[in-house]
């Protein structure tokens, strides 16, 4: 329903003809709504500020006590009121790169497949509809799903791999059921449509002009694809894998009920560990006194982390979007 | 467009109707008092069914029971918002200090015992642990099931050449401080690698709630970890028969978790911790659970008399009710006793 440029001038006579007849109070009316949504505007800037230093706040006395030897502390121990934040920095990391490692070659081999016209645009729809639905599945579900599905499923083929390769590290533990394999994969499936709908996005700004060019002049789709469309597309595609990367590292109830919740590094593919978010849900419940102040400093290196990766994200998602306007 | 409006306005009429509604049903009953309260979880099912119950005979006294854990509930009734607490380990006498106003009392209201649970293939006696052994295998020292010294404990039992994975739980809770303080008390080996606490640290894997260890001891064998008896029991999780301090193998049952508590006296504070009960045929692994009320309750009229006639039946009818959900009856003197604490609540 794209306006056409016959409406263009009707509706603006329509608009005028209001603009001219207005009542004082339909102005007034105006303004307030100028200044409250003014309001919610700077409100939202106030809320994230003032977050920010609540949490700052709570967590001062672990950061007075603990400095930055915090992030590159092994050991956390709330019995001994030790708090080393490295495990779950580590935890968090991993997971979220594996995950991302799965999810990123699926996610645009799917935005492929639904943007070069390999189906009936109803089809497409149809595809574009179920993956984007995969996003709209409550995380407690994927949970579920993973400890009752995809654990029977890892667990033995990660004793398999410890029993003949248990020389490599990746495999040097067997799997204990939950860990860091089983997690990444459900949290891949949790972000594959964030990835496939923005690289699907991206590469919909692929001119179709530059690609009838290259077939005009011999290349094949699969060249088309590799050459033209692909590199056109490659910021946005980093974006949403950097968006994607955001949203999994602040993922909580799928990687609480997944990744066995152990404090510790391992190498071990099928090691059980623990993420940032994963803790702090299970643990705000019962802490007392310096604990609750480890967790908010946990909670403020997590917010520091997720914020810069969505700030990225949006700086190359926003760099797409002046390229596709100069196209 | 006018269609919405209308629905829309429809809905925020209904809303504000439904808030008046409640509001003027508020009024009307003037005289009902609703309790607020907050605690452990451990006891929580219990709970409903004591304050459903008691509302059905007494429709004036409602209670609000939010189970939030056993340490936001002494913080919250610490800082006043609720009108009692409970919780699975007994407030400290710091943590006492720091009520300011009203005063505080501790109740003992119910107990329960832990059992130790697990999923061996093939193996349908219950298996039998040694003193020595179980506080080992939870360090993570005993690593296998074939394990020389837990064989010798059973035998004729075919344990298989597996490996053991811890399964523990990763919120805190009163359940994690009350069995590691059993382990801590019997294993000094234990109490120096992992010492007491509601959120220690396990080898193996962990889940949130009793529902989240049962799940990893469910799907993985070789597991083994620790749940509250009235869910193992519901959801019929293999116990292991325990070696009590005097030197006895006890199965997890009602009868052996009266009979551990009946044998540790109740001092006047009503604060007693049951880290390692002697007797023959106590289970060893036993906790009550308390109730946090305060002794002046001046400010809020109404409040102490509905506590204190909920307290009484519950110590006298509503212990009929815990053996059904898994819980242990106080014993008779304890409940006496605790009765007789009640009238210090003015």
């Amino acid at each position: 329903m794209d306006p056409t440029a016959a409406d263009v001038p009707e509706s603006h006579t329509k608009t005028s003809w209001v603009a001219n007849d207005r009542s004082k109070h339909s102005r007034r009316f105006d303004l307030f709504f100028a200044k409250a949504t003014f309001l919610a505007g700077w409100g939202t800037v106030v809320l994230l500020a003032w977050i920010a230093f609540q949490i700052g706040y709570a967590a001062w006395p672990a950061f007075q006590k603990f400095q930055f030897g915090f992030i590159v502390g092994q050991n956390w121990d709330p019995n001994s009121d030790i708090y080393g934040a490295l495990p779950l920095i580590y935890g968090t990391a991993v997971s979220s790169a594996l995950a991302l490692l799965i999810a990123t070659p699926l996610g645009v081999a799917i935005a492929i497949f639904l943007t070069e016209d390999y189906l009936p645009p109803a089809v497409q729809d149809f595809f574009k509809f179920t993956v984007e639905l995969l996003a709209a599945i409550p995380s407690v579900i994927y949970g579920l799903w993973g400890i009752f599905v995809i654990i029977p499923i890892t667990t033995p083929i990660g004793n398999w791999l410890n029993d003949h390769m248990g020389w490599c590290p990746l495999f040097s533990t067997p799997s204990y059921g939950p860990g860091f394999f089983p997690a990444s994969f459900v949290l891949a499936i949790m972000v594959l449509p964030t990835i496939a709908a923005l690289s699907r996005t991206a590469l919909r700004t692929t001119p179709i002009a530059t690609k009838e060019g290259a077939l005009a002049l011999g290349a094949t789709r699969w060249e088309v694809i590799w050459q033209i469309s692909l590199p056109m597309a490659s910021t946005g595609i980093v974006g949403a894998a950097v968006l994607a990367l955001g949203r999994a590292m602040g993922e909580t109830m799928a990687l609480a009920m997944l990744v066995g919740n152990n404090n510790q590094i391992s190498a071990s593919l099928f090691a059980p560990a623990n993420t940032i978010a994963s803790l702090l849900a299970n643990s705000f419940g019962e802490a007392s006194g310096l604990q609750v102040a480890a967790l908010m400093y946990l909670s403020f290196i997590l917010m520091a982390l997720t914020l810069a990766i969505n700030a990225i994200a949006e700086v190359v998602l926003e760099r797409t979007g002046a390229n596709r306007q100069r196209g | 467009m006018n269609l919405t409006r209308f629905v829309s306005f429809g809905g925020i009429a209904i809303s504000c109707l439904t808030i008046l509604a409640m509001v003027s049903v508020q009024n009307v009953k003037a005289d009902q008092v609703t309790l607020n309260a907050s605690g452990a979880t451990f006891p929580g099912p219990l709970y409903q069914r004591w304050f459903a119950e008691y509302n059905k005979l007494h429709s004036d006294v409602r209670v609000n029971y939010q189970a939030v854990g056993s340490g936001a509930g002494i913080k919250s009734f610490t800082d006043g918002l609720t009108d009692f607490g409970a919780s699975d380990a007994a407030m400290s006498d710091t943590e006492m200090a720091a009520v300011k106003t009203g005063g505080v009392l501790l109740l003992p209201m119910t107990a329960g015992s832990i059992v130790i649970s697990y999923n061996l293939p093939g193996v349908t006696a219950a298996i039998q642990l040694p003193r020595d052994v179980y506080p080992a295998i939870f360090t993570g020292e005993i690593k296998r099931w074939n394990d020389p010294k837990i064989a010798a404990a059973n035998p004729g039992v075919n344990l298989p050449d597996l490996a053991i994975t811890v399964a523990s739980r990763a919120d805190g809770s009163g359940t994690t401080y009350n069995f590691s303080g059993h382990l801590s008390a019997i294993s000094a080996d234990f109490k120096a690698k992992i010492g007491q606490g509601k959120q220690v640290k396990f080898p193996g894997v962990a889940g949130k709630g009793n529902d989240g260890v049962a799940a990893l001891i469910t799907q993985t064998p070789g597991t083994i970890g620790y749940v509250e008896y009235g869910y193992a029991q519901a959801t019929k999780l293999p116990m292991a028969v325990l070696q009590n301090q005097a030197g006895k193998f006890v199965a997890p049952t009602p009868e052996s978790g009266s009979a551990a508590l009946g044998q540790v006296p109740l001092p006047e504070n009503l604060r007693a911790f049951i880290t390692d009960p002697t007797g023959e045929p106590s289970y060893p692994i036993v906790t009550y659970t308390w109730w946090l009320v305060h002794t002046d309750y001046s400010a809020k009229p109404g409040v102490a008399d509905a506590i204190k006639g909920l307290a009484t039946w519950a110590l006298t009818e509503g212990q009929k009710l815990s053996p059904d959900l898994g819980y242990l009856p106080l014993p008779d003197n304890v409940a006496v006793k605790v009765q007789a604490a009640l009238t210090q609540i003015k």
